[in-house]
């Protein structure tokens, strides 16, 4: 118990001391509050932000961003890897442009996509969409390439039908390479979103980053990255729930599973 | 040296076969030729084993019984409900052990009852409910035996099905295959190079050969057999000049 305690005091000693470091500067007045405020100055402002509704209110816009273009992503690259991976006429027609549109870097489509969908919602979730859409078709289509061809044989030999050997052998194999895929789209989803609510917004975290930063208020705008850092982390328990709600099949052949 | 085998090619019961092998011949693309107009028959009942050197076209051949590779020359007639069994197990990972059994079967809850018996069959009762990737190799061959017992093949093929497990459990599963045999009466190809193998199990034994049955002789000892028998001995040395090996 006692060494559990050291153990993980020691792991977050360095933290610590930099946020008391950084404190201690702040205190004493080295740096201004315009360039970096202290963090008492940003939890108090979390709350304030949290009291008066502005966080929760904002959070919520970028939830249901984020989990728009994220579900668009799965359905789209979904499709198209099932098309390009189960068939090779379906491959040559959807690969290829893949292959090409993943080389763009999404990010500079922002201009064109605001261009094209004005400002409300739509660029935002589009944008989240394509650069998310990706990991997902390149990782599915490769899972449904790469499955093991003994094992189709088998299924062969035991009479199963086409549609039998997707549904419980090639799907399945994929299912891991899946996952992967979907741990990055939800990564990207959150870069692409923090972009476009920054660049033209009137709500969301990265609005209301983007207008404390014309009032230099440091405070909010490090509550919001702390909000980012945070969504990402618990997006990405989310993903290793869902992996191992699925791959429990899989999971190291030595612990005890049933 | 190579003498033919004295008890060589008559079949001890004239039953109607199950499979019959016409002029079947083989290659990959433009390759040389594997299988070379090869005739084969194999009896309602029958335990054959297949023995060959590595790269001979054993394989090549249980694979076209199998229907996995297409018959380009020559005849191959084969009963609807055959079953095949690798040296690797083959079982669905993300499927239970009773599933994988069942796996291409009506619908579940009428089968499941016979998964448990055919799982028990095979030693693996315990086992029952667990992923392939926990098994143990001799596990998941036993899984497999189940897979393709369950349907009551009237012929089974085997490649080389106990090549991956230690000496021991080899044994242990040679016997569980005699025992469902003696059971089952399905006809059985045995694919292996061990001619202990063969000669405790088939009651013929076949050598494939620059894409033909070189060798075929009939085994003429009761069950269970020992390796002391001198008949044993006598085919054991036939079997090994047959395969190109020459006592010392
Ligand atoms: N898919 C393939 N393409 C080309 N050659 C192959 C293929 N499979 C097997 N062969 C060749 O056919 C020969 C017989 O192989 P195989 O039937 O697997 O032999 P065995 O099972 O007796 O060891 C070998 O020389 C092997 O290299
Ligand atoms: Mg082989």
């Amino acid at each position: 118990m006692i060494r559990k305690i050291m153990e993980y005091s020691s792991r977050y000693f360095s933290l610590i001391l930099l946020v008391v470091i950084w404190q201690g500067v702040c205190s004493a007045g080295l740096i201004s509050p315009h360039v970096l405020a202290s963090p008492f100055a940003v939890v108090h402002t979390a709350e304030t932000l949290v009291r008066d509704g502005t966080l929760p209110k904002n959070l919520l816009v970028s939830l249901v961003r984020a989990a728009s273009g994220l579900s668009l992503a799965v359905i789209i690259g979904v499709v198209l890897a099932l098309i390009s991976g189960l068939s090779r006429m379906g491959e040559e027609v959807v690969d290829g442009p893949m292959q090409i549109f993943r080389t763009l870097p999404a990010l500079a489509l922002v201009p064109l996509f605001i261009l094209w969908f004005g400002i409300g919602e739509t660029p935002k979730i589009l944008l989240v969409a394509f650069g998310s859409a990706f990991p997902i078709y390149l990782n599915l289509h490769k899972g449904i390439r790469g499955v093991d061809v003994r094992l189709l044989e088998m299924g062969k030999t035991l009479g199963l039908s086409h549609s039998r050997l997707v549904r419980d052998i090639i799907l399945p194999s994929a299912l891991p390479d899946f996952i992967v895929g979907l741990r990055f789209a939800v990564g990207i989803s959150w870069l692409m979103l923090v972009v476009a609510e920054q660049v033209n917004a009137e709500s969301g975290i990265g609005h209301m980053m983007m207008d404390a930063e014309d009032f230099l208020r440091t405070d909010v705008i490090l509550v919001g990255l702390a909000v980012y850092g945070f969504l990402g982390l618990m997006s990405d328990q989310i993903v290793r729930y869902v992996e191992r709600f699925f791959l429990i099949w899989s999971l190291d052949r030595n612990r005890e599973i049933s | 040296m190579n003498v033919m085998a004295p008890a060589q090619a008559f079949s001890t019961k004239k039953s109607a076969p199950v499979v019959q092998v016409c002029g079947l011949s083989r290659r990959y693309g433009k390759g040389p030729v594997i299988l070379d107009h090869l005739d084969l028959e194999i009896g309602a009942g029958e335990f054959i084993a297949l023995l060959g050197r590595s790269g001979s076209g054993k394989s090549t051949l249980l694979r076209t019984l199998a229907g996995l590779d297409p018959v380009t020359e020559g005849t191959v007639t084969r009963p609807k409900e055959v079953a095949v069994v690798f040296q690797e197990s083959r079982l669905l990972p993300w499927k239970r052990v009773w599933q994988n059994v069942l796996l291409g079967m009506g619908p579940d809850a009428v089968c499941e009852v016979d998964a448990h018996k055919v799982l028990q069959e095979v030693g693996l009762s315990h086992r029952v409910a667990a992923w392939p990737l926990t098994l143990s190799g001799g596990e998941a061959q036993r899984a497999a035996l189940a897979r393709a017992l369950v349907r009551n093949p009237s012929f089974l093929m085997l490649d080389e099905p106990f090549a991956a497990l230690d000496a021991l459990t080899r044994i242990r599963m040679q016997q569980l295959v005699a025992r469902l045999w003696e059971k089952h009466k399905s006809a059985v190809l045995l694919v292996t190079h061990d001619v202990d193998e063969a000669l405790m199990l088939a009651d013929r034994v076949v050598v494939l050969e620059a894409g033909r049955i070189h060798t075929d002789i009939s085994v003429p000892l009761e069950r269970p057999r020992r390796h002391a028998n001198p008949v044993f001995e006598d085919l054991r040395r036939i079997l090994l000049s047959a395969l190109g090996v020459t006592p010392e």
